[in-house]
């Protein structure tokens, strides 16, 4: 099938199987490695990108879902060399250890904070329930968000 | 040249490799790709075990997209065994399927759906045999035995005296006596005893088990495996294939986290007999229920007796632990040995009979685990400590700080003295829990302490080249898996060469190019690597010293290394100047080499630990008595690790090991019903989430600059964890009055027993 859309700001016209995953497509055809595949089940979050600013599970979303839609994946976070806010705040913070479930939390952390600038610590907590990571504690991950969140104000 | 203050190494430095991770440039193995790549799939038992009566892949073998099938018949050009302990486990099942999710046979395709549709097409005729899934399963009477043969020994010489028990599902035990612990307990006022239950967990790290492999045109073979010790690979690969070591290039990327589920081969065998049979290389890249089926911590049963005089004093322990190591050794039989050599824990016991036996069952194997064995000990003793205290009508802390072992008192002979002051790491604890303040009458406070040796005799070499524009390379063989060894050796390379951070590389590991390391585990990066690249580093600082003093007729004594220049009393010469110098022109280099090797001792596990890991951890908790839900309000761990090299990255390593400890403590169990397991995937397994982690966590550290590592560091990442449990417990108990002996504290198993308390 066709599909049209826009991938970290650049429009692509794409030929994909119906039963295509956004995670395959963007990690094998766009050669947008970022997403992770782990628990292939929505429960992890590694695979999280943004549609149309919303977050997303990529392993169990269909490619076409995803036509005429805009996708951000963490490549498209940066403003070229000059880095998110978030992805600043969890250098500084310590919040990146293994970095495998980093860019599924990044995206998670920029949909919340599209939804709601100024997130309490049970806010980003309560969002961070799908994304899963094995190495911080969290603690670090969640101090970064509040940082960055306080930074884009 | 005089000491200087530290400039890099004690400094809460950003990641090295935090860049491309925010970024998502970071490559893991899954990452990559070879052009004219295949991709496996593996046909796995479905029986926790079976013997395997036929096994024909023909019809897979001639599909359109498929390059290879195979079974183990196939494998008559390579050693069909592997395994770090023993040569127990088959890289396709041979007659035998031992546990659920065993490996059959496997496919190389073109896509990983041919690849998958691929597998449909083997047969596989299977007669189901009676299974041993649990402990008692496996220790009873008339047991099915899950090996009847005897294994082949493996391949690392410090291993070799492991030894299975013929005729039993005992596939190793260990005895460790001192003293008369008979005498002892007979005189003592009070003896304190039970058994403890540690539930078999997996890892979970967020990267499943990943290997890229292929065979070059001259016969070689070079991998990009998801492993925590490339060399113990390379031995295994060699065996395997007949192959010299130098023929065989193991290379490690980003790791998506290990914690010992990566440590030893795991797939890695497979995908190398898959890539040579395709012809072509072979992406073997397993998904979480495959990782459940691949490796776990070992399950335990622990019972642990204790005396205690009525002052307080210990004087005598005796343990009997029986670990679950699952259908293949592994490297569970050293588990086993390492972990119930220091059953004793932190304190001075003079009377001690330890025994355990590292137990086949047909479930996954059981290998590492960050703690080691040592988490399924801990659970018992210091449980058992504070129901000592309890009798004894003596404070925990105070009874603890009793029985500790001072700062350079013996172990065992001819180990390594006490190289910290637990008391000190107990007194921060106690501190910041404000153990002696008045708590709300809804929270209860615990505490627990451990103390863990590292692996010993090991080696760690290093190479550090300082190039004509000043510039740092450093060769190690220490995986970065999100520990932070990358930024933690680039530290104490630039501390010691005098130069930013930023001018310093640290190469990924990679068997052709960096040098030997034995493991990246046992916490012993810091302390082992990181002290090789220390010497290696002062190599260099030697030669630039060397050159200079020559060169200008001073004495090195008069030259000092400062921002990128050896400096004499009347001159400054970058390194590039510096290099000019040694070599007549811009060209060359200056290479350093650091060998720590400490070799074999007269300790009782034949290596004296380079270090002893010591930690201390308390807990606040409180609990739902209507549901059972046990919350960890704050948790506070303190650890002792000589010198933090940096604050930042240990503090996040120590967090993750508290929350990961509160995993088994309260969340995790690999539950299994007639041989099957239940819970193998993320919908069913919970593993903590960010609202499971404590609200209040600090992870403190002791720095005494006595450990035998880099600027008096030592090892740390695995103390954390290892009091958790019986901290939390402990809490539970001196809150509700209940004891608890088995993990996790659900909200089931809680409520349940404080309903049967009410009754």
């Amino acid at each position: 099938m066709r599909i049209r859309l826009a991938v970290n700001g650049r429009a692509q016209d794409l030929e994909v199987a119906s039963h295509a995953l956004l995670l395959d497509v963007l990690r094998d055809v766009l050669d947008l490695k970022g997403a992770k595949r782990s628990c292939d089940t929505q429960v992890c979050g590694a695979c999280t990108v943004l549609v149309d600013g919303l977050a997303v599970s990529a392993c169990t979303y269909l490619a076409v879902e995803a036509d005429g839609r805009s996708v951000l994946t963490v490549e498209g976070l940066a403003d070229g060399e000059s880095l998110d806010p978030l992805q600043r705040a969890f250098l500084d913070a310590g919040a990146v250890q293994c970095g495998f479930c980093t860019s599924g939390m990044l995206l998670t952390a920029r949909a919340l904070l599209r939804e709601n600038g100024a997130p309490t610590r049970d806010d980003v907590l309560h969002y961070l329930r799908g994304s899963l990571c094995r190495c911080t504690g969290y603690r670090k991950i969640v101090d970064a968000v509040l940082t960055a969140a306080e930074t884009a104000r | 040249m005089s000491a200087r203050p530290l400039r890099v190494v004690g400094h809460p430095a950003p990641r090295v490799d935090g860049l491309e991770k925010v970024t998502g440039r970071a490559r893991y193995v899954t990452d990559l790709v070879l052009p004219g790549m295949a991709h496996a799939k593996v046909l796995r038992s479905p029986y926790a075990h079976a013997r395997v009566t036929r096994v024909d892949v023909a019809r897979a073998r001639v599909r359109p997209g498929v390059f290879t099938a195979l079974s183990s018949a196939d494998l008559t050009w390579c050693e069909p065994y592997f395994g770090p302990a023993f040569r127990d486990r088959p890289v396709l099942a041979i007659d035998v399927a031992r546990h659920e999710g065993e490996p059959v046979a496997a496919v190389a395709a073109v896509d990983e759906a041919t690849a998958t549709e691929a597998l449909e097409l083997i047969d596989v005729d299977y007669e189901p045999l009676p299974s041993a899934i649990t402990l008692e399963e496996a220790l009873g009477p008339g047991a099915p035995l899950v090996h009847t043969g005897e294994p082949l020994s493996g391949h690392f010489a410090d291993l070799s005296t492991l030894r299975p028990q013929p005729g039993t599902n005992v596939c190793h035990r260990f005895h460790f006596e001192r003293g008369d612990t008979v005498t002892a307990l007979a005189g003592a006022d009070l003896v304190v005893e039970d058994t403890y239950r540690f539930p078999p967990v997996q890892h979970v790290a967020l990267e499943p088990h990943a290997v890229l492999a292929a065979w070059d045109e001259t016969g070689a073979l070079t991998l990009w495996a998801s492993t925590q010790n490339p060399y113990s690979v390379r031995v295994e690969l060699a065996k395997m294939f007949g192959l010299p070591l130098a023929r065989i290039r193991v290379i490690v990327p980003h790791l998506g986290g290990g914690f010992g589920s990566k440590t030893y081969a795991k797939l890695e065998p497979l995908a190398a007999a898959l890539a040579r049979a395709a012809g072509r290389p072979v992406r073997l890249a397993a998904s979480v229920p495959e990782a459940f089926q691949t490796v776990r911590r070992c399950a335990a049963r622990v019972g642990t007796r204790v005396g205690f005089r009525r002052d307080g004093t210990l004087v005598a322990v005796e343990c009997a632990a029986d670990y679950d190591v699952g259908a293949y050794a592994d490297i569970g039989p050293r588990v086993v040995q390492k972990a119930t050599y220091t059953a004793t824990g932190p304190y001075r016991v003079p009377h001690v009979k330890l025994d355990a036996r590292a137990v086949y069952t047909n479930t996954t194997p059981g290998g590492a685990f960050r703690g080691f064995g040592v988490p399924q000990l801990a659970w018992a003793l210091e449980s058992l400590f504070d129901v000592a205290a309890d009798r004894l009508d003596r404070d925990p802390v105070d009874l603890r700080r009793q029985n500790f072992l001072a700062h350079g008192e013996e172990f065992a002979p001819g180990d390594t003295p006490i190289d910290g002051k637990l008391e000190e790491s107990l007194g921060r604890a106690a501190e910041a829990i404000g153990w002696t303040r008045a708590g709300a009458a809804d929270r209860g406070r615990g505490v627990a302490a451990m103390l863990k040796a590292s692996v010993a005799p090991s080696v760690s070499e290093a190479i550090v080249r300082l190039h004509t524009d000043g510039s740092v390379s450093v060769l190690a063989s220490a995986v970065e898996m999100g520990q932070g060894t990358r930024t933690v050796l680039a530290q104490i390379a630039a501390e010691v060469l005098s130069v930013p951070l930023a001018r310093v590389t640290v190469v990924q590991p990679d068997t052709a190019v960096t040098p030997y390391d034995q493991t990246t585990s046992s916490s012993r990066s810091t302390a082992m690597t990181g002290r090789a690249v220390q010497v290696a580093a002062e190599d260099v600082r030697e030669q630039l010293v060397r050159v200079v003093a020559e060169a200008l007729g001073v004495a090195a004594r008069d030259l000092a290394l400062e921002d990128g220049a050896v400096v004499a009393p009347a001159r400054r010469l970058t390194y590039a100047e510096v290099l000019v110098l040694r070599f007549g022109m811009s060209g060359g280099e200056l290479i350093g080499r650091g060998v720590i090797a400490p070799g074999r001792t007269a300790a009782p596990l034949g290596g004296s630990t380079p270090f002893w890991e010591m930690a201390v951890g308390a807990a606040e908790v409180s609990v739902d008595e209507e549901t059972g839900a046990v919350r960890v309000e704050r948790y506070v761990s303190v650890a002792d690790v000589g010198r933090a090299i940096n604050p930042l990255l240990l503090e996040g390593q120590d967090e993750g090991g508290v929350v990961q400890g509160l995993g088994h403590t309260l969340l995790e169990e690999m539950l299994y019903a007639d041989g099957h397991l239940l819970n193998g995937t993320l919908l069913a397994y919970r593993v903590p989430r960010a609202d499971d982690a404590p609200p209040a966590l600090e992870c403190r550290f002791v720095e005494n600059a006595d450990g035998s590592g880099p600027f008096g560091a030592k090892g740390a990442g695995e103390g954390s964890l290892i009091p958790v449990s019986p901290a939390v417990a402990n809490a539970l108990a001196r809150l509700t009055g209940v004891r608890f002996r088995d993990l996790p504290l659900t909200p089931e198993r809680v409520w349940r027993a404080l309903r049967a308390r009410g009754r």
